[in-house]
């Protein structure tokens, strides 16, 4: 009786979602007008600065996008997991290691959260983390550089979703599977999922100076699919929370499949408990094979490192440390509020958004109320552990944020729209419509002990009439929404890069004041940087020639080169002599099948060029970075292979210059 | 006085819509810090030398010059001699003078001396920063004023200028 009932609402919630969906296709729903203040509230006079910082995962672009807000200015996007021509990451020879995994290069990534590294539970403004889904990968980048400075991969990981998140002091960012698979990964069939497939939990130590992260264990749990994470703070600090769906354990239609139970489950993971077992001996080295790589700003290069081993736990290995708490119909959501007393979860297909109290379910792992075990993980009871649910909360519940007042904001996908409850009471005490299908929402600060509760940015999946159209491909967008009040207001909708999964905010100013401005040429220690222009030259062993070449305003040199053969191996090492705030330079040659650079003040970059065929090759900057700019140019000269022209070049360099 | 090696002596600051941020350079007693490499970076447009402090022979002598002048003021002070004095306000006064046509010169020299291969000759159009004063270069507005030790150093002629006068005027009875 009870499945036939759930059927009966899913098929209500199907046909709710046709009709929603059709909504786009009659009379524009433009929204609500708008207050007539929220121009000044977005407008942000040019040359004056934005109040926060918003960033924005790019989703299947792979990357980081960096916004101003409230004006929704895109001032970066910042190359993470994908190739990008644009300035050569993923093409030059110094970042190519960055994109190496267990699978080999891999030019692309489906980015989906980031997360801002956090002290006493604040975020603090020195790195940001965004996880790799797709091929299992935490990045880390820098915000004096806004690079990605580190990118991990995840073992015995499939889809790492449940990630990145980070535990207050930045100790641990979490990786959890998607996917469950075999650990380790080896062939068998897929109807022996049950009794082969495991999920992966990960905790990636992060060094407190450097950032430098490091594999410190992994839970091999139950095989469902962990959805999303978020770490306790104040008295629930030291646990995690991951949900997860598809407790049914299904490996074929999963809509379908694991959708049969009324509640799937958020695992609690008393982490800092695991790291004391770690400490002390437990868990084995598994064998293990994954790559660690590292960009030094003063080399200008990365490494690419292949770890071999990880320690990994078992349920058994952890007694105590892992329970279940049962949470309706697939959550996805797992987020706790800012004084880490609730966690709430957000079910997909539920009506209702539970609310548990953690002072609850510590005395409910006190007074051993269970309700059975999975592989030795005891259940908790869900009325137990329950401080309250929130009512009609709205169709689809995703994501919860928090404000510094005591209120909840929730994404509802399905309805589409925000809504607005008090934590303490769970009532719901506004809601406003968003365009459309909400995924994630973010407040700065608003997963953390201290949001700044001014504006809230919703990230829809599905933007249709709202902007002018572009063909069958639309971008994604984010909706500003004024917090400030007791009603909510829309004040802004702008385009998005690539989908935006979740975001992070900050005050600009946390950040604003430690961005790099140029790399200073002394501190430049890359084996092949040409400091001065009187060392330009070109340098032939055997079939692979070094140019190391310099750029300053507004000339290349060397610029005139011969005595390259085709299909040498021409390697171009360029260093942007230029100690000038904003003056990059950019390099490329005709047919040149790699990418161009973009060369920062101090820096080197270094680009493979195979020419095939003699002949004159112009080169020039590709930055338009001063009046003569078209006048940094030059050519190479390549000749066949069997020729005997040797090498010359010739350069800029006056003897009268250095005196 | 000695306070003046413990602080520049003049500043040359330029104005640009790309420099909001401001560009310049002091120069000190015995050396120069500041926007150099930047200012010569574009210098090298209009074919001026490059300003090297270690090619500048007076940042090597100006800190001797000036410990002689501290020497023989506390001398002139111990003695307590009017025709001392008389001597030293001169020579500080040659000393100024001179400073100030050697810095001219200097001036002129990177202003006119060009490369006459530069990519930007505008005929007729010279670069020499002004002595004192603001001045349009071009693209940039150029500004040249003593900064902390050049006042200290006005101050100081000024002050054993009045001090000689009221010597001479209001102390006749002493030798």
């Amino acid at each position: 009786m009870g499945k036939v009932k759930n059927h009966v609402i899913a098929l209500l919630l199907l046909v709710i979602l046709f009709i929603i969906g059709g909504c786009g296709k009659g009379k524009s729903t433009k929204g609500p007008l708008i207050e007539s203040d929220a121009p000044n509230k977005v407008y942000v006079e040019p040359g004056k600065y934005d109040e926060f910082y918003g960033f924005v995962s790019g989703g299947f672009s792979g990357q980081l996008a960096v916004y101003g807000l409230p004006s929704g200015r895109l001032l970066r996007v910042i190359p993470v997991y994908s190739q990008n021509a644009e300035n050569g990451w993923g093409y030059t020879e110094e970042t190519k290691p960055m994109l190496n995994t267990s699978y080999g290069f891999i030019p692309w990534d489906d980015s989906h959260h980031s997360e801002l590294s956090m002290k006493d539970g604040v975020p603090d403004g020195k790195w940001i983390f965004i996880n790799g889904n797709n091929t299992p990968r935490v990045a880390r980048i820098s915000l004096g550089t806004f690079r990605t400075e580190e990118i991990i991969e995840i073992p015995n990981s499939a889809g790492n979703h449940s990630s990145p998140f980070t535990t207050p002091n930045s100790d641990y960012v979490v990786a959890g599977t998607r996917f469950s698979i075999p650990v380790e990964n080896r062939d068998v069939p897929i109807s022996s999922y049950k009794e082969n497939f495991k999920g992966a939990l990960t905790f990636i130590k992060v060094a407190p100076d450097n950032g430098k992260m490091s594999i410190g264990f992994q839970l091999i749990t139950p095989g469902f699919d962990y959805d999303l994470s978020h770490a306790g703070k104040g008295p629930s600090d030291g646990w995690f929370f991951f949900s997860c769906y598809n407790s049914e354990q299904a490996h074929t239609l999963l809509e379908v499949n694991a959708s049969q139970k009324d509640k799937d489950f958020i695992m609690a993971v008393n982490w800092k408990k695991i790291e004391e077992l770690v400490a002390s001996g437990k868990g084995t080295d598994m064998t293990a094979n994954y790559a660690h790589n590292v960009y030094d700003d003063k080399k200008h290069s990365a490494t690419s490192e292949m770890i071999k081993k990880v320690r990994v736990l078992k349920p058994a290995d952890v007694q105590g440390a892992l329970y279940y708490i049962p949470c309706p119909k697939s959550p996805h959501g797992a987020d706790v509020d800012p004084t880490g007393e609730y966690i709430v979860g957000g079910g997909k297909l539920a009506t209702v958004i539970p609310v548990f109290a953690f002072k609850k379910m510590v005395s409910a792992i006190g007074n051993k109320e269970f309700d059975g075990d999975i592989d030795g993980i005891p259940i908790l009871k869900y009325e137990t552990v329950l401080a309250g649910e929130v009512k009609d909360p709205g169709l689809g519940p995703l994501h919860t944020e928090f404000d510094d007042k005591g209120f909840a904001y929730t994404s509802a996908f399905v309805s589409s729209e925000i809504v607005k409850w008090k934590v303490e009471t769970r009532e719901v005490v506004d809601r406003l419509p968003v365009y459309y299908s909400v995924g994630h929402l973010m407040i700065p600060g608003g997963d953390s002990k201290k949001p700044w509760g001014k504006y809230l940015l919703s990230m829809n999946k599905i933007t249709k009439d709202r902007f002018l159209p572009t063909g069958p491909e639309l971008n994604q967008s984010a909706q500003l929404i004024d917090i400030s009040g007791e009603k909510m207001k829309l004040l802004l909708d702008f385009p998005t890069v690539g989908e935006p999964h979740y975001a992070q905010g900050i005050p600009a100013d946390l950040v604003a004041k430690n961005s790099v401005k140029i790399f200073k040429i002394e501190e430049n220690q890359h084996p092949y940087a040409t400091k001065s222009e009187k060392d330009a030259r070109v340098v032939r062993e055997g079939n692979i020639v070094h140019v190391y070449m310099t750029a300053i305003r507004s000339h290349l040199s060397p610029d005139n080169i011969e005595g390259v053969k085709a299909s040498d191996e021409v390697y171009f090492h360029v260093t942007n002599l230029e100690q000038d705030w904003d003056i990059p330079h950019g390099f490329t040659i005709m047919g040149n099948d790699n990418s161009e650079l973009l060369i920062m003040p101090g820096e080197t970059c270094t680009i493979k060029w195979t020419p095939k065929s003699p002949g004159i090759y112009p080169f020039y900057c590709t930055d338009f970075c001063s009046a003569l700019h078209q006048e940094m140019q030059g050519y190479m000269r390549v000749s066949d292979k069997n020729s005997n022209v040797p090498i010359t070049f010739s350069s800029n360099y006056k003897k009268e210059d250095t005196k | 006085m000695v306070a003046v090696y413990f602080v520049p002596v003049w500043e040359i600051t330029l104005e640009a819509p790309q420099y909001p941020e401001g560009l310049g350079f002091e120069i000190w007693i015995n050396k120069m810090t500041g926007d150099l490499n930047t200012v010569n970076g574009l210098n090298h447009y209009i074919g001026m030398k490059k300003i090297e402090p270690d090619s500048i022979k007076e940042l090597t002598y100006m800190p001797y010059f000036l410990g002689f002048l501290l020497i023989t003021l506390l001398f002139t002070a111990w003695k307590n001699k009017k025709s001392l004095l008389m001597v030293w306000v001169a020579v500080f006064i040659v000393f100024g003078i001179a400073g100030g046509i050697d810095f001219y010169v200097w001036e002129y020299d990177y202003g006119h001396n060009l490369d006459t291969t530069a990519a930007i000759r505008v005929p007729g159009m010279t670069y020499q920063p002004p002595l004192i004063g603001d001045k349009q270069l071009l693209n940039f507005v150029a500004h040249s004023y003593p900064s902390y030790g050049g006042f200290i150093l006005i101050i100081s002629g000024i002050l054993s200028v009045l001090l000689l006068f009221y010597e001479l005027k209001f102390n006749k009875y002493e030798k």
